[in-house]
């Protein structure tokens, strides 16, 4: 297929060969993505991070970093393991897509036939994404995405799904698309890490079905020089419950959107993360939950730790439909900030149309408590030590919100190992 | 143990004179007490004694042992055997009690050249202690101070005592916010640390904490000195009659 010259889009978007549909596809998100334009430092939901570096025709070359200090993450977990490098797959450092509980494809060979399950739910959530925001980015992704994982959970899945995403190449460019499938009852746990490539643009669409579990558990790498624009798109019927959660630490940029409607009663949405960054670092989670059925529950836990300049925004948002009676939102996004030169942005929101509900939101930005940290102190305890338990304590909450404990002491390991290798 | 010579201190922030010469000499193995109306110093003597910003010291010297304790940082003043129970003990989410007792253990074992405590032998030795101050596993589970009841606060700050085991501690109003019974359990816990050589300053606004924990040596502070020291009679003469015949026989 030849590139499509874009000129309102100020850049040439190529469209990989897929089979029918994965054409038809691509053609439909390109459509949308031409018919709203790229974003850009004028609009509103780009106010506090520049997108400039996101969507340019090229990326910004970025330095590998060799984190061969630590265990490669969640090494210890037993996983069926899939290997991304630079955004390209890699057989030889994947497990085979077997797993009792689940069918796992890739995208390229999912998109080779003419029929296929995930055929009428690619691009499907992310379309339903971008009303009443628009996201061009997901639609950019839905349109050139090279790869990716789809996934159709039919029961409990046997163990965790690992993907690891390695860059090796300064000036790659990875665009992948996965698509998560959970029939009614199905349980599946997606971990996630390492930072893919120079940039990724990564989506990944979840529809769950009534009472279906789904676990995610990310980390973003250590490079600092990687920039990556993240989208999750979940759908969220009757009693199912949707976890999630990510850690940032380093990266030059990034923007992690979470979308989510939940359309069926009883259900629940928990998102969480962490972010540290020092120095040349700008993070953005952007939260959209839509409660559109009764009795339900979300959650939405942010923590940030800034130093050196680095900036940390939030944009979080719960909107209750008219018919979301009883509907329990919970929302907090806070900063730590541990010098003057850091900076924090938050726009939390509600808008509710519903009556009976509880919904509560805070946002803070704060320094280290000092009496906290003489406290430790005057039992003897060193100050770069004391502080470090105070950043800890600031960030359990969210760490809090993981619910397998060996997961998230491997997540508090790596939390005390980076504040170790950061102290002042 | 420790001697306090002519301490003169202002607050950072304002200029504002806080302690006007305080001298104060604790023997090794006795308990002394400081008395006083508020905004007498008290407090501000066990925090200047422990290290705490946002205080100036303008002349004088405090030493422990022998060790100019002014010159050290609270970490160091720690570990070279100064504890201070406070009087707010402060709330830490997020860091279980036992973590940070042993951090705080260990810290010092390391700074004065110990080995380290294995998680074995901690534990062994912190159930032991925590059992006499009633404090259960379920408190030493949870976070710092998180949800405790003042007088089980006041209990964590003497189970952190009896686990540091420093040669001088500092009492700063323990017996604030407890009933009874509780300042009983904390006085008790204190009595068991008494052993002939660790000392102790108990700084109160009232006599009844001294019914429990017996001073060898009272002091009246007033406007930032020590208008008065003697025996334990004096306590009991505050309690009867207050600090006004005080401050004006020494006005």
């Amino acid at each position: 297929m030849p590139a499509t010259a874009l000129t309102e889009l100020d850049r040439e978007i190529t469209l990989p060969a897929a089979g029918v549909w994965g054409t038809k596809s691509r053609k439909d998100a390109l459509a949308r993505l031409t018919a709203m334009g790229l974003p850009n430092r004028r609009d509103e939901y780009w106010k506090y991070t520049r997108p400039e570096t996101l969507t340019s025709a090229t990326p910004t070359p970025a330095a590998i970093f060799d984190g061969n200090d630590e265990a490669p993450m969640f090494d210890a977990i037993d996983c069926l393991q899939i290997t991304f490098i630079d955004g390209v797959f890699d057989a030889d450092a994947s497990d085979d897509l077997e797993m009792a509980g689940v069918s796992i494809e890739r995208l390229a060979t999912a998109m080779e036939n003419d029929i296929h399950w995930a055929k009428d739910l690619y691009g499907t959530l992310e379309t339903n994404g971008q009303n009443p925001v628009q996201r061009p980015l997901a639609a950019l992704n839905s349109a050139t995405a090279t790869d990716g994982v789809v996934i159709h959970a039919t029961g409990q899945a046997a163990k965790p799904v690992l993907i690891r995403y390695l860059h090796q190449n300064e000036t790659s460019d990875a665009v992948l698309h996965h698509v998560i499938k959970l029939d009614d009852g199905a349980a599946l746990t997606v971990l996630e890490t390492g930072p893919a490539a120079a940039r990724l643009n990564k989506v990944m669409e979840v529809d769950q079905g009534n009472e279906a579990r789904f676990n995610h558990v990310r980390t973003q790498g250590r490079d600092h020089a990687r920039r990556a624009v993240t989208h999750i798109f979940a759908r969220l019927a009757t009693e199912s419950r949707f976890k999630s959660f990510t850690l940032t630490a380093n990266g030059v940029l990034t923007r992690n959107e979470c979308i989510i409607e939940i359309t069926g009663d009883d259900a629940f949405a928990h998102v969480a993360g962490a972010a540290l960054g020092d120095g040349d670092f700008h993070h953005d989670d952007t939260v959209f939950i839509t409660h559109d059925a009764v009795n339900c529950e979300s959650r939405q836990v942010f923590k940030k730790v800034l130093r050196n300049g680095a900036t940390g925004v939030f944009q979080g948002k719960i909107l209750v439909q008219p018919d979301a009676q009883k509907t329990d939102g919970y929302q907090i996004s806070q900063a730590l900030l541990l010098d003057d030169d850091s900076q924090f942005l938050a726009k939390p929101e509600l808008e509710i149309y519903a009556d009976d509900v509880a919904c509560s939101h805070g946002s803070t930005t704060g320094a280290i408590d000092e009496t906290a940290l003489f406290y430790l102190r005057s039992r003897g305890v060193e100050k770069d030590e004391a502080q470090d338990l105070l950043v800890l304590s600031f960030l359990a909450e969210a760490i809090g919100e993981i619910e397998d404990e060996v997961l998230a002491d491997e997540i508090q390991s790596r939390l005390e190992s980076w504040l170790k290798r950061h102290r002042s | 143990m420790l001697e306090i010579k002519n301490l003169q201190v202002s607050l950072e922030e304002e200029d504002k004179q806080i302690l006007k010469g305080v001298d104060l000499s604790i023997g090794e193995g006795e308990v002394h007490a400081i008395m006083g109306p508020n905004g007498s110093g008290k407090s501000t003597t066990s925090y200047v004694l422990s290290g705490k910003d946002g205080y100036e010291v303008t002349d004088g010297s405090a030493k422990l042992n022998g060790n100019d304790l002014l010159d050290m940082e609270p970490e160091e003043r720690a570990a070279a055997g100064l504890f201070l129970a406070f009087q707010y003990p402060v709330e830490i989410p997020g860091v279980g009690n036992m973590t940070f007792l042993r951090t705080a253990v260990n810290s010092q074992r390391k700074a004065r050249g110990e080995d380290e405590l294995s998680a074995g032998e901690f534990l062994k030795v912190v159930r032991e202690k925590a059992k006499a101050l009633k404090i259960d596993a379920d408190m030493l589970k949870r976070p710092v101070n998180v949800g405790f009841s003042g007088g089980e606060k006041k209990r964590n700050e003497i189970l952190q005592m009896a686990m540091l085991e420093p040669k001088m501690c500092v009492l700063d109003e323990t017996d604030s916010g407890l009933d009874v019974d509780a300042m009983k359990l904390v006085a008790e816990g204190v009595n068991a640390l008494r052993d002939g050589k660790r000392s102790f300053l108990v700084i109160t606004h009232y006599q009844r904490l001294l019914d429990h924990i017996k001073p060898d040596v009272v002091h009246i502070m007033a406007n930032g000195r020590i208008i008065k020291s003697g025996g334990p009679e004096l306590a009991l003469e505050v309690e009867n009659n207050g600090y006004a015949d005080l401050l004006e026989e020494t006005a």
